[in-house]
């Protein structure tokens, strides 16, 4: 069987995100870029699945700008087998890159599909949910433990009441997220090896993908501040702020 | 003619609160109809809540017993079919729920979605927060398509309860549903406390308590102003306590009145968690920890001295 991974780079999650003066977007650059961290989840998982047998190669799909090759080969020295790089200057959005994932699909016909459950940048939790309605297969979001057996998926899902587990038949969508696994480090050897490993490089106008961009961004601003607090001296100060708001 | 769909988020019978908050969004878009869909095995009783959400104009059933469980392959083409009945919106809450659903069902639909709206200012025109709310964008939807959204429940009080009640339809099903996804369980968290995502107070640990037998202070502290219990993400990798109780970006969004943080660093990812809370409590030994920065009231010291003091000088 054969894994499919989305591998997404964004702005470094320890990066301080600032918004342009303009409101056009946010400040880009001297920003350090890293692979989004559910997607280095979705692919950490897609490597142990491989190390126990359950599948035979790994294949990382990466939508994104040609400077975006360096992030791929992160992802090579993870250990995925090979890399297909979507070349597009321009962002796309979910609805899209769905659509582009599913051109892989048809081509590679993948087992399972991995990918983070969001991204880091736009927040927006969509992708592999649209993918799996596009394919018309089963998809497992916010996963923190996959069992595959077979034909068939066991998947424990983080949801707000607590954990689900549900199944699913192959071939099916499946997001990461943050309790799945850790991530290994990349040793200096595996970057060496990376390097005769191939990226397949296809620009994203020839696959004839209808955009899916329906939405436009028209302004960014910086978040809404809170009221700069006070710090009380002790227990009994906090109790009588608290109580003359009648919070307590 | 706008009129807006509200897909219901429920569980063993009970309509979960993040509909009424949905209802309060619809609201604020402005429109000549609020309607709630309620997906269920058997969903009378859960359409009967939803009937006295004040302004929802009707209730939409369909009962079957695929809908017994939530899975978004189930529930996603229902609520795409239901959608194309003239619809200019379709809205869900953006809990685990919605994120898992509503996505699906506008792919079917083929349109973009605008995921948790936190304003509407205007009918195609919404505000949403990105990088773990360190930035807010106004997105712009084409007026042509429906809107699809999941609504950012801690954004919206919940709508009242309305002096009589909304109409129910039983609604036929004339799709077919896939069975390639099953449920198998779902595991709670024994907890008779208030919700997380409702409660008036929630009271959160952090990494500072050191181990699950030292929570038991959060806990204690909770009991004793009836509120909620969360925590950081550092606490519930820590073990101290069930994902389901995890604050912040990736956990719940919350908003109550009060919000005590204990012994919480106050990482970017858990404070875009708590931001629309009204009072925000920090005991924190670390003067220079980020959580200092959203409190509006701080205390600095040893939480093991300041908890037990702050529980008896409640009373």
């Amino acid at each position: 069987m054969k894994i499919l991974v989305g591998y997404k780079r964004v702005i470094d999650s320890n990066a301080r995100i600032q918004v342009r003066p303009d409101g056009l977007g946010v400040v880009t650059d001297g920003v350090k870029l890293s692979a989004n961290p559910f997607d280095d989840i979705a692919l950490e998982e897609a490597l142990r699945l491989r190390e126990k047998g359950v599948a035979g190669e790994v294949v990382v799909a990466a939508i994104g700008p040609t400077d975006a090759q360096a992030h791929i080969r992160n992802a090579l020295a993870m250990g995925a087998n090979r890399a297909i790089h979507i070349v597009t200057a321009d962002a796309v959005q979910p609805l899209t890159a769905a659509r582009t994932l599913l051109k892989l699909i048809e081509k590679e016909q993948p087992g399972i599909v991995l990918l983070g459950k969001q991204a880091i940048d736009d927040d927006c939790n969509q992708t592999g949910q649209m993918l799996a309605a596009l394919w018309d297969r089963p998809q497992a979001t916010s996963a923190s433990k996959v069992e595959v057996n077979g034909s068939v998926a066991r998947i424990t899902r983080e949801v707000d009441a607590g954990l689900e587990t549900i199944e699913v038949d192959l071939p099916a969508v499946i997001t990461a997220d943050l309790r799945l696994n850790e991530p290994r480090f990349i040793k200096l050897p595996d970057i060496m090896k990376a390097k005769s490993k191939p990226i397949e490089a296809i620009a994203f106008d020839s696959l004839g993908v209808e955009s899916g961009d329906h939405l436009k961004i028209t302004h960014y601003a910086p978040p809404p501040t809170r009221n700069k607090g006070v710090i009380v001296n002790d227990v009994a100060e906090l109790v009588s702020a608290l109580k003359a708001k009648g919070l307590i | 003619m706008s009129k807006i769909l509200i897909v219901a988020e429920h569980l063993d019978g009970q309509l979960n609160s993040s509909t009424a908050r949905c209802v309060t969004c619809a609201k604020q878009i402005g429109t000549q109809a609020i309607e709630v869909l309620v997906l269920a095995a058997d969903p009378a009783g859960i359409a009967a809540q939803a009937a006295r959400i004040d302004g929802v104009s009707k209730v939409l059933c369909v009962a079957h017993a695929r809908n017994d469980h939530a899975l978004a392959a189930v529930y996603a083409p229902q609520i795409a079919a239901v959608a194309k009945n003239g619809y200019s919106h379709v809205l869900a809450p953006s809990t685990t729920f919605g994120k898992d659903v509503l996505p699906r069902a506008a792919a079917l639909l083929g349109v973009a979605q605008v995921s948790d709206i936190s304003s509407v200012e205007g009918p195609h025109l919404f505000k949403r927060p990105v990088y773990a709310g360190s930035a807010v964008v106004t997105v712009e939807a084409p007026a042509g398509e429906i809107l699809v959204g999941t609504v950012r429940p801690a954004s919206y009080p919940a709508a009242g309860t309305a002096a009589s009640a909304a109409p129910i339809q039983n609604i036929p099903l004339d799709i077919a549903l896939p069975d390639h996804t099953r449920f198998v369980e779902l595991v709670h968290g024994k907890n008779d406390r208030p919700d997380l995502q409702s409660a008036r107070c929630v009271v959160s640990g952090g990494r500072g308590l050191g181990s699950d037998e030292d929570f038991a202070l959060i806990y204690a502290l909770a009991d004793k102003l009836g509120a909620a219990v969360g925590a950081s993400r550092a606490a519930v990798d820590a073990g101290y306590v069930p994902s389901e109780l995890q604050v912040g970006q990736t956990g719940k969004i919350i908003a109550p009145e009060l919000y005590i943080a204990i012994g919480v660093s106050g990482a970017i990812q858990h404070l875009a968690g708590i931001k629309d809370a009204g009072t925000i409590v920090v005991i924190n030994k670390d003067s220079e920890a980020p959580i200092f920065e959203v409190a509006d009231f701080g205390l600095v010291g040893d939480l093991f001295t300041l908890v037990p003091e702050l529980i008896a000088a409640i009373g």
